[in-house]
């Protein structure tokens, strides 16, 4: 595959936000990669999106009322997507960008039905049965998610034996 | 989000970010990253466009079995909607409370600044 092409990662964001992005330093203390012992045809894979997705009626929507009223601060918690969700149980809860695709197609943000496709192909092992749904907007800490949140998350996907986590920021 | 990748990557699973900002996950020292450049919200691309979000998700998983770690691959895949329209699309139709809040302490400082009383 080339690795010559590269996007402009500056496209689609506001300009006032770009000499923040620009700005932002290197983050040390990365842990060594993992070296994945089973090929990606045996792998089972799990999805996590930080759109904000919940399951309406079953669970409490990301708590958008405390951030209206002290912009600085984001949720940290996050939601259980099941791996047979529909399209027509899924709300969105995020005041940071525009829903209506995600309600239109959720695998535009947590492609289940891709990755169901690909198992079914062999390319890869299975799909997990559960999925993360976290909201993006953090404001000025993310300590919750580096000292709880991202704990809790490792501890299930090891429950459920997954290989590969692929992540989607929105 | 590089931050939950990291607690992941610490407990032995293999982490891939599919990102519209690379240049963040690799300020962490993200191992495999898939970049886009696709409006905020639409990771994997056009809502029902299954062959572009397959595209995407191919090129994440490609990204498992490589060794030359850190990696990151560019997805070649332009957004197929004029710029313009793209652009005012991804965004909330009411301004998120920080950008609020921002705008209102600028146009406040602005008109201290002016005040002939001050």
């Amino acid at each position: 595959m080339s690795t010559s092409f590269r996007i402009d990662p500056y496209k689609f964001l506001p300009r006032s936000m770009i000499p923040e992005f620009r700005a932002f330093p290197h983050q040390p203390g990365a842990p060594p990669p993992v070296r994945p012992g089973k090929p990606l045809g045996q792998a089972r894979v799990a999805l996590l999106t930080s759109a904000g997705l919940y399951l309406k009626g079953r669970q409490e929507p990301f708590d958008l009322e405390r951030e209206r009223n002290q912009p600085t601060w984001g949720d940290p918690s996050y939601r259980i997507i099941p791996q047979h969700v529909k399209q027509e149980d899924l709300g969105v809860a995020h005041l940071h960008i525009n829903p209506d695709d995600i309600l239109s197609d959720f695998n535009i943000t947590l492609p289940i039905e891709v990755l169901e496709e690909f198992a079914r192909q062999g390319v890869i092992g299975a799909v997990a049965q559960r999925h993360y749904s976290f909201m993006g907007y953090q404001g000025v800490s993310v300590d919750a998610w580096r000292e709880r949140y991202g704990v809790e998350l490792a501890k299930q996907l090891r429950e459920d034996r997954i290989d590969l986590l692929i992540l989607a920021p929105s | 989000m590089p931050v939950l990748a990291r607690a992941v990557e610490e407990s032995g699973i293999a982490t891939v970010m599919v990102t519209m900002l690379p240049e963040i996950a690799e300020r962490f020292d993200s191992p495999r990253i898939a970049a886009v450049e696709f409006p905020f919200g639409h990771s994997y691309g056009v809502p029902h466009d299954r062959a572009m979000q397959e595209t995407v998700v191919r090129t994440a998983l490609s990204l498992y079995e490589r060794d030359d770690l850190p990696v990151r691959v560019d997805v070649p895949v332009s957004w197929p909607v004029e710029f313009k329209t793209a652009y005012r699309g991804w965004q909330p139709k009411e301004a998120a409370p920080i950008v609020a809040m921002l705008k209102r302490q600028v146009l406040e400082r602005h008109a201290k600044e002016h005040d002939p009383q001050q």
